[in-house]
């Protein structure tokens, strides 16, 4: 029973339709479809992130006589939250190339790397966040205090969801192997993992490198 | 040609038959998004240039950041069939670009809503 499933499954994976010289998330035409479909939501993402950093630029200045971005900003805490998030953007990458040459061990294996180093990132900012209400910079007390908690807030949000996004492919993988299915899946929760981190890029530039010079 | 990759396939096992693939183009990805970093904070904390330029210059920063996690990481120039994906990210692009310094702009003229 078992060798029947096995056959099935090797006909189904590697001939019928399937070209072996294209990377395995993309043999199976549906599975293209899907990544196709996860770039088109990725280009609407960035929409609600232009518009709320549309909304950081106007009112970055309207402090209310509050702290300012030159005030609040922790240069060693945003370094350390930047480098954490470009090194995990590449560990991400790794476990792309490993679903690629098919090697599932290190595919766990880093995944998990990149599912600690996010979660490293989102206990910094969390703390950043602590340390910053203490102080009394609250949502409530700016426009600019408004604009930054929602703007940082929403980048952080999509990395906790992430992180619980990979860990459930992290569980798909070690559970079911590399199929055409479950290599879709690494692949794209690794563009989200990488969007996440130029989404960063433009936090770290716009709102901290701005906050401390500007 | 199916026939081959079938042979293949079983007498090699799955990863015979697809080359390797190696990390030197995430690696050099990994590189040239630390060193952007790197330039970005130097110039930023190093009081190297005055406001304007600076901004402009730590925006094309970020711009190049795009390009690199997109060509090294994300593999933007692959897919199955035409390129949708693509135009579907620049279009994303230029709204997102245009939404934000847009509002700045309209913002900079300084007028008060009545």
């Amino acid at each position: 029973m078992a060798v029947v499933e096995k056959a099935l499954r090797d006909a189904h994976g590697h001939l019928s339709g399937a070209d072996p010289a294209k990377p395995l998330e993309y043999q199976d035409p549906n599975q293209s479809l899907r990544i196709l479909g996860f770039w088109l939501f990725l280009a609407t993402d960035m929409l609600l992130f232009g518009c709320l950093f549309a909304t950081y630029l106007v009112l970055r200045t309207h402090t209310d006589g509050g702290p300012t971005a030159h005030e609040l900003f922790d240069i060693p805490g945003f370094t350390a939250e930047t480098f954490i998030l470009l090194t995990s953007s590449f560990t991400g990458g790794l476990a792309t190339l490993a679903m690629r040459n098919r090697n599932r061990k290190q595919v766990l294996a880093w995944l998990t790397v990149t599912i600690l180093l996010g979660l490293a990132f989102v206990g910094l900012e969390a703390q950043e966040f602590y340390k910053d209400v203490l102080e009394g910079a609250t949502m409530q007390r700016s426009a600019f205090l408004s604009a930054f908690f929602t703007l940082v807030g929403t980048h952080g949000s999509h990395v906790s969801l992430g992180i619980v996004w990979m860990f459930s492919i992290l569980l798909q993988v070690a559970k079911r192997g590399l199929t055409q299915v479950t290599a879709r899946k690494v692949f794209i929760v690794n563009l989200y993992w990488h969007f996440l981190d130029v989404v960063w890029v433009f936090i770290f530039t716009v709102v901290y490198l701005f906050g401390v010079v500007m | 040609m199916a026939a081959h990759g079938h042979a293949e396939q079983h007498h090699g096992g799955p990863v015979a038959a697809h080359e390797h693939h190696g990390a030197g183009k995430y690696i050099v990805g990994y590189i040239a998004s630390l060193v952007l970093t790197a330039i970005a904070f130097w110039l930023a904390l190093g009081h190297h240039m005055a406001g304007g330029p600076l901004a402009l210059t730590l925006l094309i920063l970020g711009g190049l950041q795009i390009v690199v996690q997109l060509f090294f990481f994300m593999h933007v120039t692959e897919g199955d069939g035409p390129p949708f994906h693509s135009v579907g990210l620049l279009l994303g692009l230029i709204f997102t670009f245009a939404i934000a310094l847009m509002s700045i702009w309209i913002m900079s003229f300084h007028y008060q809503v009545q």
